[in-house]
């Protein structure tokens, strides 16, 4: 019943070789045995979206997947968005847009946009907008991370 | 919360897959699709399954193809193939309308078409869906196979005709034809929540009046169905707004609608009324 499984997690390029339970969630092994806090946990039931993690180029709740299911896969957490000291576009962008407050929520939004403005670079406004509402953000009243995340999508078109 | 502990089993094939349900259905086995509701049941805690058993690895279910005049739906299709039309003309649009009211785009990387049906939430999209286009749903374990028509599928709040050794390896939408015109509109008060009421209205056109209405109520009864009295208030009327009043005052008066502590069982009779019209109406612009 306990038996635990060897699975090794790729995050931001670096394997991970580890042994879990079934029943732990990703979001909780990327946290806890692999050391990266950036992911971080509000609810646990998938309606928050600060535990958002990109999966196979796929951004989803980690705290919604066990990470028994993620054997082999790639993942990326907020970890890796910057290069060496130099933050990513987007970022930048939340900085230059005051895009949070408390930061609690500010990994799962980089993430969600991060998935998906390289999925979609050309994304229309209202869709954006649309996927924004994913994940929920007690401070900032979400008018900055809209700007912020529709700067850096221009920004990023433009490279 | 944490899910309680289980034993985790990853089948690579259907016949592996219903050979390890059987076996671990007596011990609460289960199967894990996308995950996007059962694993957040776990965390509650209302949910204990001893095993679990991952198809996401299985070859074959993530299949979506048009069969004849059906598309096919494999298990691990998710709800975001439907994102961008998955076939030409109306239908492919219609869903693509549709799964945008279905949580948001990281659970619908996730989850899947098939998982909403097993699911069986009264304010389920696709439950919706497959109700009023007559969908079918395809059971498959090791006794063998059977195929169950989506309004006998779906038997109430959370509950399916799948039998607790039963893998549902697809969904089949029949392809209407080509004139048929689509409405949905639906009711909730956050983005990206479930619906409070929701209204799939279709129909084609013959010599200037309607013909093969279908209307389908969600969210509102325990389970979605067709309202066979708003069909008939729109069968061979010119559209417009005289028919549509008529089918949206006959589907507000058939349903008889659930009650939660923010919503009123008059409150979802209104919701009804107005949806069906738009839906209605939308469907004729
Ligand atoms: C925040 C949030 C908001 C949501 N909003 C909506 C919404 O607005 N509308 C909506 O419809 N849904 C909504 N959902 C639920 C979501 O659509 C799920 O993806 C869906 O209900 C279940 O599909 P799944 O693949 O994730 O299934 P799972 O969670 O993996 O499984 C659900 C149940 O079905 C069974 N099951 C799954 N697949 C099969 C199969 N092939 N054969 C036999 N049994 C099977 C499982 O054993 C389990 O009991 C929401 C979820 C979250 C977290
Ligand atoms: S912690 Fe995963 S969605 Fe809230
Ligand atoms: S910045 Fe505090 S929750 Fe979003």
């Amino acid at each position: 019943m306990n038996g635990k499984h060897d699975i090794t997690l790729t995050i931001n390029g670096q394997a991970y070789a580890i042994r879990v339970e079934a029943r732990r969630t990703l979001a909780d092994v990327i946290r806890e045995e692999c050391g990266q806090t950036g992911t971080h946990l509000g609810c646990e039931h998938g309606v928050c979206g600060t535990c958002t993690v990109i999966v196979d180029g796929a951004p989803v709740r980690s705290c919604l997947m066990f990470a028994v299911q993620c054997d082999g896969a790639k993942i990326r957490t907020v970890e890796g968005l910057a290069d060496g000291e130099e933050p990513h576009p987007l970022q930048r962008a939340f900085m230059e847009h005051h895009a949070l407050q408390c930061g609690f929520c500010t990994p799962g939004f980089l993430m969600l946009a991060v998935g998906v403005l390289e999925r979609e670079p050309d994304i229309g406004d209202e869709d954006l907008l649309d996927i924004l509402s994913s994940n929920l953000c007690r401070c900032t009243g979400y008018a900055n991370i809209v700007k912020a995340v529709r700067a850096a999508a221009a920004q990023m078109r433009r490279r | 919360m944490k899910p309680a502990a289980f034993e985790y089993h990853a089948p690579k094939t259907i016949a592996e897959a219903v050979a390890l349900l059987a076996e671990v259905a007596p011990d609460d086995g289960r199967i894990l699709a996308g995950g996007q509701s059962l694993v957040p049941t776990m965390a509650f805690r209302l949910a204990r399954p001893a095993h679990l058993v991952d198809i996401n690895g299985v070859d074959g279910l993530d299949r979506l193809y048009l069969d004849g005049n059906e598309l096919s739906i494999g298990a691990c299709v998710r709800h975001a193939a439907f994102h961008r039309p998955v076939v030409d003309g109306r239908l492919g649009l219609l869903l693509s309308s549709i799964v945008r009211h279905i949580a948001h785009y990281p659970i619908r990387q996730r989850g899947t078409f098939c998982g909403s049906l097993a699911q069986a939430d009264p304010a389920s999209e696709w439950c919706l869906t497959a109700v009023t286009l007559d969908g079918t749903m395809t059971a498959k374990s090791v006794r063998g196979s059977r195929t169950i028509g989506a309004q006998d599928f779906i038997e109430g709040i959370m509950t399916t005709a799948l039998a607790d050794d039963e893998l549902l390896t697809e969904a089949r939408l029949p392809i209407p034809p080509d004139d048929t015109r689509f409405g949905f509109c639906e009711f909730n008060r956050i983005a990206g929540g479930f619906a409070v009421a929701m209204v799939l209205a279709a129909y084609g056109l013959k010599d200037g009046v309607i013909t093969r209405p279908r209307l389908g109520v969600g969210g509102v009864e325990e389970r979605p169905r067709r309202i066979p009295e708003a069909e008939q208030a729109l069968e061979g009327r010119s559209p417009g707004a005289q028919a549509f009043r008529a089918a949206s005052a006959a589907a507000a008066g058939a349903v008889d609608p659930m009650e939660d502590i923010n919503t009123s069982a008059d409150y979802r009779r209104d919701l009804v009324a107005t949806l069906t019209l738009r839906a209605l109406e939308s469907a004729w612009s």
